[in-house]
């Protein structure tokens, strides 16, 4: 039973926190507001919003009309671009883990002093702004770039390889940007991995693939979900790297969007994608959430 | 317990006699370990052999830096000898990983897998034998119940306490029927009442699974209550291997007897079977060099005080007297300043009205008085 002293802390506290929260309503929910309310209007001819109420912004998301015969049929083109961005995020999060693991682990198995030193060699690519970055990944794949001449030079090709504008471009560029996000919480988590368990696995006949799969994989797994999210929401929303390196072909969602509030002059639909890339981001947090609290049922 | 059989086993260090045949279950071969490269290797252990018994409770006793925990790893296959050999029943294993030796480790920090429950920790190690999942479970629970434990089985290691996760790791190790189990400091990190319930413990698993085990610890009282065996060990080396009784009343030299229990240690010159000390003469076994300057070792309960001038006793002067509930300790001095300590029972010592100043008579008990040469 709360005593009245106990409520009128309670009432204080929300007073004490309100120019804050009016601050974050402001800041935070204002905005997606919009975003929400946008989505349900028609688009206006030459940009911006008629405001009128329809449907027609989310109906266009997966259909299309047909401009002469007013046939409705699936939006192919969008779906491609739907289905090319969830491929590359998830690619470019398997990649991360793929790369970003065993450097965790090196970093984590390393003396304190050395640790400090690695950890911050990994976290200097953000000092830097990413359009920057991303050029300077353009210059070394391009066809007349680092890459290419080299391989040229040395004679293991004839012909530039084409990677410049392609998926794999973009995919590069990604994983490099996301690696870091990727790392930190994996590193977190193996810090935190008792090395005593690998001797008591080893000495208990698992092989040494077993005692990857079966102690240290499950006991780092909040890290590993950690690190996933981390990399696959920005990835799944990312801009300027697929605008740098795919060029206009290889559109992912977030150049989409961006189509639209531009010479696409279709605001609402461009305000309903934001929307839905906003559900497939909570999903794929809810999803982190339950399998972080499975995760911690053993105390971390 | 079976103390009869192992006391006829240890009646000789090396061959067990005649028309006893005793088949060694682990054995080091001049096993050295250097850490460290060229002058700054140090050697944790240098040139060590020592066989192991089947079905012995063999203990590795020394003070912590000693090389008892290398040579653990070294039978458990976390590290390779730099030289030497490792042997498990008459098989060289030196090469082999840890998940090929039939041999298992309680690690000090039990090292239970905080992901699994109980029962799971329990079926590890069968399950990576790939053994079928019903003989998994079945064994693991009767593991379970045979550290008392069967009540846990779902549980997560982490609602455990220290005692219970202590069991988890003994019944995790035990599960896959190990030819040796090897146990590090097992009982170090529980409080004094859980060790002294763990000790018996520990000795009737042994007895109820028959398995070798080998047991690490530093602390005297725990390796002379529970092994049959004992290895004493410092810097690298074993310096002797016994009974405890062999150990605690025959230590080979200095710093056993010192390690192990209390010891008076007596400056002397030995000559025609006695040891001559200030103010008399102790007769000892005959075996040490004529002439030679050597150190008497006494058991403080091997000291009686008699008259100040009994014949055949050493004179010496009350210090102080220590009182310890059902013992007192008395510390006198000899003629020449010498310390000396006597355990008493605290009822004799009333009653002789000893007090600091009193000039006394010492008595060592016949055959008590061991030689150490200098």
């Amino acid at each position: 039973m709360p005593s009245p002293q106990d409520r009128a802390r309670v009432r204080n506290g929300w007073l004490l926190s309100a120019p804050a929260l009016v601050l974050l309503a402001m800041a935070a929910a204002g905005p997606l507001l919009v975003v929400l309310v946008y989505s349900f209007l028609e688009a206006g001819q030459y940009g911006g919003v008629e405001w009128a109420f329809s449907t027609d912004a989310w109906f266009g998301i997966l259909f299309s009309k047909d401009i002469f015969t007013d046939e409705t049929m699936l939006a192919d083109a969008h779906l491609a671009i739907f289905w090319r961005s969830v491929k590359l995020s998830l690619l470019t999060t398997l990649i991360t883990f793929a790369v970003g693991f065993p450097t965790a682990w090196f970093i984590a198995t390393r003396a304190p002093r050395a640790r400090a030193m690695w950890l911050f060699l990994i976290t200097i690519p953000f000092w830097t702004n990413l359009l920057i970055r991303t050029f300077a990944i353009n210059e070394v794949i391009r066809n007349e770039g680092i890459l290419n001449s080299l391989l040229l030079w040395a004679g293991v090709i004839s012909a530039p390889i084409q990677i410049i504008y392609t998926d794999t471009a973009v995919l590069i560029g990604m994983a490099y940007v996301y690696l870091p996000l990727m790392v930190l919480p994996l590193f977190a988590a193996i810090d935190r991995f008792d090395m005593k368990l690998l001797e008591a696995a080893y000495d208990l006949y698992a092989s040494r693939l077993q005692v990857l799969r079966r102690v240290i994989l499950p006991i780092v797994k909040p890290g590993i979900v950690a690190g996933s999210i981390l990399v696959f929401v920005p990835s799944l929303g990312a801009y300027v790297t697929p605008r740098v390196l795919g060029g206009g072909k290889n559109m992912m969602i977030g150049n989409f969007i961006e189509l639209q509030f531009g010479q696409g002059r279709n605001w609402p639909l461009g305000a309903a994608l934001s929307m839905l890339l906003l559900v497939i981001v909570m999903v794929a947090l809810l999803a982190y959430v339950r399998a972080a609290n499975k995760g911690a049922g053993h105390g971390h | 317990m079976d103390r009869s059989r192992n006391a006829s086993l240890t009646s000789d260090e090396t061959t067990a006699g005649p028309g006893v045949t005793v088949s060694i279950a682990v054995e080091a071969r001049n096993a050295v370990k250097a850490f460290g490269q060229g002058e700054a290797a140090v050697r944790a252990l240098d040139d060590v052999s020592v066989q192991i018994r089947q079905g012995e409770f063999f203990t590795l006793l020394g003070p912590s830096g000693c090389g008892k925990t290398t040579l653990l790893r070294l039978i458990a296959g976390f590290e390779t000898p730099t030289s030497g050999q490792i042997l498990l029943d008459g098989k060289d294993i030196t090469a082999d990983p840890p998940n090929r030796r039939p041999v298992n480790t309680v690690f000090q920090s039990y090292a239970l897998f905080p992901h699994l429950t109980v029962a799971q920790n329990v079926g590890f190690g069968l399950q990576m034998q790939g053994r079928p999942r019903a003989e998994v479970a079945d064994r693991a629970a009767k593991m379970l119940t045979l550290v008392r434990l069967d009540h846990l089985a779902q549980r997560k290691t982490s609602q455990l306490s220290g005692g219970q996760q202590q069991r988890v790791a003994l019944a995790r190790a035990l599960a896959p029927q190990p030819k040796v189990l090897l146990l590090d400091e097992p009982l170090s990190a529980l409080d004094l009442k859980l060790r002294k319930e763990m000790q018996i413990e520990l000795k009737r698993l042994q007895h109820e699974t028959g398995i070798t085990f080998v047991f690490v610890t530093h602390d005297q009282e725990e390796a002379l209550t529970m092994s049959d065996r004992i290895g004493v060990m410092s810097a690298g080396k074993i310096l002797q291997v016994g009974s405890p009784r062999d150990i605690y009343t025959r230590p080979a030299n200095r710093f056993v007897a010192s390690f192990i229990g209390e010891t008076n240690f007596l400056p002397g010159f030995y000559a025609h079977g006695q040891v001559a000390l200030a103010g008399g003469h102790v007769p000892v076994a005959a075996g040490t060099k004529e002439g030679s300057t050597v150190t008497l070792a006494v058991r403080p309960e091997q000291v009686r005080l008699v008259a100040a001038d009994a014949p055949g006793s050493l004179p010496a002067t009350v210090r102080d007297l220590v009182y310890f509930g059902t013992d007192t300790h008395c510390h006198m001095a000899l003629s020449d300043g010498s310390e000396v300590v006597a355990r008493l029972q605290s009822s004799v010592s009333g009653e002789a009205g000893l007090e600091p100043g009193a000039r006394v008579g010492l008595v060592f008990t016949e055959g008590a008085a061991q030689v150490l040469e200098d």
